[in-house]
């Protein structure tokens, strides 16, 4: 019991840390050159408290029970007993429907992590009481999280088959430029954002942890070279999804409201 | 301070909610795909807890700080009228906060050792830190750059699209360019520089200016700080590659 909770504390300290920059930043800024009083004053700093402790609580959560699970399963997944493809040699390309069981995972937790990440939420929230609750929080987190799905599908269907990570992100630009010409307007910003916003505390050590496994594992990859890129993908897809996800909420107000289509 | 508590019990739940995916994911996998016990279950029921309570924390205190003081911030530089401030503020808050950021220090290490089996540097500890730090600071950097231009583009109302298409093609241009074991780790590095706490920060401080200005409409300007944030780094660690 004593070990967790030292184990809490530290975590606590870590992360004062890594928010003392951004405290001293902001007060700064606000003391040196804004000079203005802030509104509701204790209730900012009660938030700031909040913050610390939710985030040192949530940090230490992760790495006690979700990650070092995560991390295991990953290996296990990735392993070539597992796979099948212990001594067998073979490159990944030729069989690649050995990996469905890994295709499966890769989904599963980049939506499972999406859905749990706290800037995700954030920005959710955010959207929400600026677009004066037309853009729902829970539909723009379950379009985010499958775009971060299909997102690491496919970049571990790349490091499978060991295509150039490049050919695949260049083709993602012009897939979201094409969709951007015919967006919504008020959605694009937004949709650009959320790309970034996904991929934060939760999904990246589990994607990069499913990322080394594979590439260490297939036959002909090398884990520097092939082990890097999920989180690109995880970024990218986002932009699609919720881009779609916005021209389909409008189509359907669209119906209900009985109006046809703009001239 | 009252309200505080029925508020939490209530967002308590919502935390749950939130997390009820992962625990099914790997839950299903461990148990009936990998068919194995899940290992060392008291910790694991005291790390659910520990992220359930973290999360209701978390999301209470970002609605009670957060959001304020960054909207709060937007409107007191937009009052200042001081285009100078504020772009350094932009800056100081896009580099102050990737310049710690863990994950970063982490992919910077990652990096160093593959430009040490490229044969980009000398495969000592030396040459290999020096590498990483400089990698750091040029992401940092990057970070800082990619505020200071959304908050222009905010201020002036440019169409987000436009600049996105030029970070696309800075993109794709230094692709050509940039050694081929870096590649990777550049296009990576987008996603782990935006953490838990700039976020909410940087998302409130785009709609707050965006508000305050008028003529902006917090929808269409206020978004989009991130998304230059994610784009600058893989440019400028494609040309960190590139010089070195």
């Amino acid at each position: 019991m004593t070990e967790y909770l030292v184990s809490l504390w530290s975590s606590l300290l870590a992360t004062i840390d890594d928010v003392l920059p951004i405290i001293g930043i902001l007060v700064g800024f606000q003391v040196l050159v804004l000079r203005r009083p802030i509104p509701n004053l204790k209730r900012v700093l009660l938030g700031f408290l909040l913050v610390l402790l939710g985030l040192a609580f949530f940090l230490e959560g992760l790495e006690r029970a979700l990650f070092p699970l995560g991390r295991l399963m990953a290996e296990q997944l990735t392993a070539p007993d597992f796979l099948g493809t212990s001594g067998s040699g073979t490159d990944g390309a030729e069989h690649w429907e050995r990996y469905a069981w890994v295709y499966l995972f890769a989904f599963a937790i980049g939506f499972a992590t999406a859905i749990a990440e706290p800037s995700l939420i954030a920005v959710a929230i955010k959207a929400h009481q600026v677009s004066a609750g037309a853009i729902h929080p829970w539909g723009l987190r379950i379009a985010v999280a499958i775009g971060v799905g299909i997102g690491i599908t496919l970049g571990t269907h790349r490091i499978v088959t060991g295509a150039p990570l490049h050919y695949y992100i260049i083709t993602g630009y012009v897939v979201v430029l094409t969709q951007t010409w015919f967006a919504p307007r008020a959605i694009i910003a937004l949709a650009y954002d959320s790309g970034g916003v996904s991929t934060s505390t939760v999904t990246v050590p589990l994607v990069a942890a499913l990322g080394l496994g594979l590439a260490s594992n297939i036959p002909g990859r090398n884990p520097l070279l092939d082990g890097f890129g999920l989180i690109a993908f995880a970024c990218l897809f986002p932009i699609m999804t919720v881009i779609a996800y916005a021209q389909l909420s409008e189509l359907v107000t669209r119906r209900r409201s009985g109006l046809h289509p703009h001239p | 301070m009252k309200a505080l508590v029925p508020e939490l019990l209530k967002s308590l739940t919502g935390s749950v909610k939130d997390l009820l995916p992962i625990i099914g994911v790997i839950a299903f996998f461990q148990l009936l795909v990998l068919g194995r016990p899940i290992p060392n279950l008291l910790e694991l029921l005291w790390g659910t807890l520990l992220v359930v309570v973290g999360l209701t924390l978390f999301i209470q205190g970002l609605k009670l700080g957060l959001f304020p003081i960054g909207e709060n911030m937007a409107w007191d530089f937009a009052a200042k009228g001081s285009l100078l401030w504020l772009l350094l503020f932009a800056f100081a808050l896009g580099f102050g906060t990737t310049i710690a950021e863990p994950a970063l220090i982490a992919v910077a290490e990652e990096a160093a050792k593959m430009a040490a089996q490229g044969g980009m540097i000398v495969d000592v500890t030396d040459a290999r830190e020096a590498y990483a730090k400089g990698l750091r600071y040029t992401v940092a950097l990057s970070v800082g750059v990619a505020i200071v231009i959304g908050v222009l583009r905010i201020l002036r109302g440019w169409p987000i699209q436009y600049l996105i298409i030029c970070g696309y093609l800075g993109v794709v241009i230094m692709t050509v360019f940039a050694p081929k074991e870096i590649i990777g780790i550049a296009y990576d590095s987008g996603g782990v520089t935006t953490s838990t706490i700039t976020v909410p920060l940087v998302t409130a401080l785009g709609v707050g200016l965006a508000s305050s200005i008028e003529g902006r409409n917090p929808m269409v300007d206020g978004f989009g700080l991130i998304a230059f944030a994610s784009l600058t780094p893989m440019i400028f660690v494609m040309g960190y590659g590139v010089l070195l």
